[in-house]
């Protein structure tokens, strides 16, 4: 099977995946989590079966670290309210409506936010959805339903 | 299209990505994992622009820029290894020592080799141009015969012409029996620069041969 040289990979999908990281981290994390992707990524790389789906398979990946440095900044962020006078908690952060809407769309079920960050921001048809968040296009158009439908409740209240 | 969609649609600002530092952090994070297989970076030479691709084990490619980058990455991809990363500063020890042979610094040069881009009757043939001298020539003739096979001389002219280590593995070197300077993968006006700065254009070093 002829995998290409792994730098043209990096090349050619580095840019579009940080974006996408982005999206599903916030800025600060996706530097990270771009590298952690690209080195996963490079570990398992010669072992590959199939190098039909290249592009998807480094999205699956993606979106795996993105769920783990999701779940790393909520562990974190419950650490830190252990000490805070609980007065504070009633203080709305200082957010943006973007950035709130954000947020939200990082703590949405991992399968759910990948699916609306593909649809939404790159603007992809269900079928690609469905191969880069390794399910099929039928689960891929519910997870967008799903998520969107969450994301409204928990934003237009 | 909804409000929420539209909102969607505008991912969260950063910084501009940058590529290059990306793959410098990941060429970095790699090398120490032991997962760079193949690192490659460029030397601007009197010859053109050269890649030189090296891997744990040694210097496994030169390419001179008549070859197609993608080809070259892909050829290494498919030969040594697919986790192809590029990474400049690990080709510096081998560039140091082409830019040492191009100034006239250097005569032998002091780099482990990875043959595994060579096969069958040509690792005889290559491994006995290694041991050419720097300023000597000798025949395709002989090189087959140190090959193990003195008449396949045609043969290991082939071997010559798909060197994948040029200048380091020295097949510019190895001449005609006949006279002339003979072909070179690189072209042979690439041949006849490499032979003049040895000082051992044939006409000159006839009388060794």
């Amino acid at each position: 099977m002829r995998l290409p040289p792994f730098q043209s990979l990096v090349d050619a999908h580095a840019a579009e995946l940080h974006r996408f990281l982005v999206a599903s981290v916030g800025p600060t994390e996706a530097e990270d989590c771009l590298q952690e992707t690209l080195l996963s990524a490079l570990r398992a790389y010669p072992r590959l079966r199939d190098a039909s789906h290249l592009r998807a398979w480094l999205y699956t990946i993606a979106q795996h670290k993105a769920t783990d440095a999701v779940r790393r900044n909520v562990r974190h962020r419950a650490e830190d309210l252990d000490g805070i006078n609980p007065g504070h908690l009633s203080e709305p952060p200082h957010e943006t409506a973007d950035e709130e809407l954000w947020t939200r769309v990082r703590t949405l079920p991992p399968k759910q936010r990948a699916a609306v960050i593909h649809r939404f921001v790159f603007d992809l048809a269900y079928k690609e959805i469905g191969l880069r968040t390794g399910t099929t296009e039928e689960a891929a158009r519910q997870n967008v339903a799903t998520g969107l439908r969450r994301l409204r409740m928990e934003v237009d209240r | 299209m909804t409000e929420l969609e539209r909102r969607l649609a505008r991912p969260p600002a950063s910084a501009p990505f940058d590529v290059r530092a990306a793959t410098t952090v990941l060429a970095q994070r790699a090398t120490e994992a032991g997962l760079a297989d193949v690192a490659y970076g460029w030397l601007d030479s009197p010859l053109g622009k050269l890649i030189v691709a090296v891997t744990p084990r040694g210097l496994v490619r030169i390419a001179y820029e008549r070859e197609a980058e993608l080809d070259v990455l892909q050829e290494l991809a498919e030969g040594v290894s697919p986790r192809v990363l590029r990474a400049p500063e690990r080709t510096d020890t081998a560039r140091r020592e082409l830019e040492g042979y191009f100034a006239g610094t250097v005569r032998r040069f002091d780099l482990p080799i990875d043959w595994s881009l060579v096969h069958g009757f040509a690792v005889g043939v290559l491994r006995a141009t290694a041991r050419v001298p720097f300023g000597h020539v000798a025949t395709y003739g002989e090189m087959a015969a140190s090959a193990g096979s003195p008449r396949a001389a045609r043969a290991a002219g082939n071997a010559l012409h798909i060197n994948p280590i040029p200048i380091v593995v020295p097949c510019h070197r190895i001449v005609p029996a006949s006279g002339g300077i003979g072909g070179y993968g690189g072209g042979e006006d690439r041949k006849r620069f490499l032979l003049d700065l040895e000082g051992a254009l044939p006409a000159s070093a006839s009388g060794t041969l």
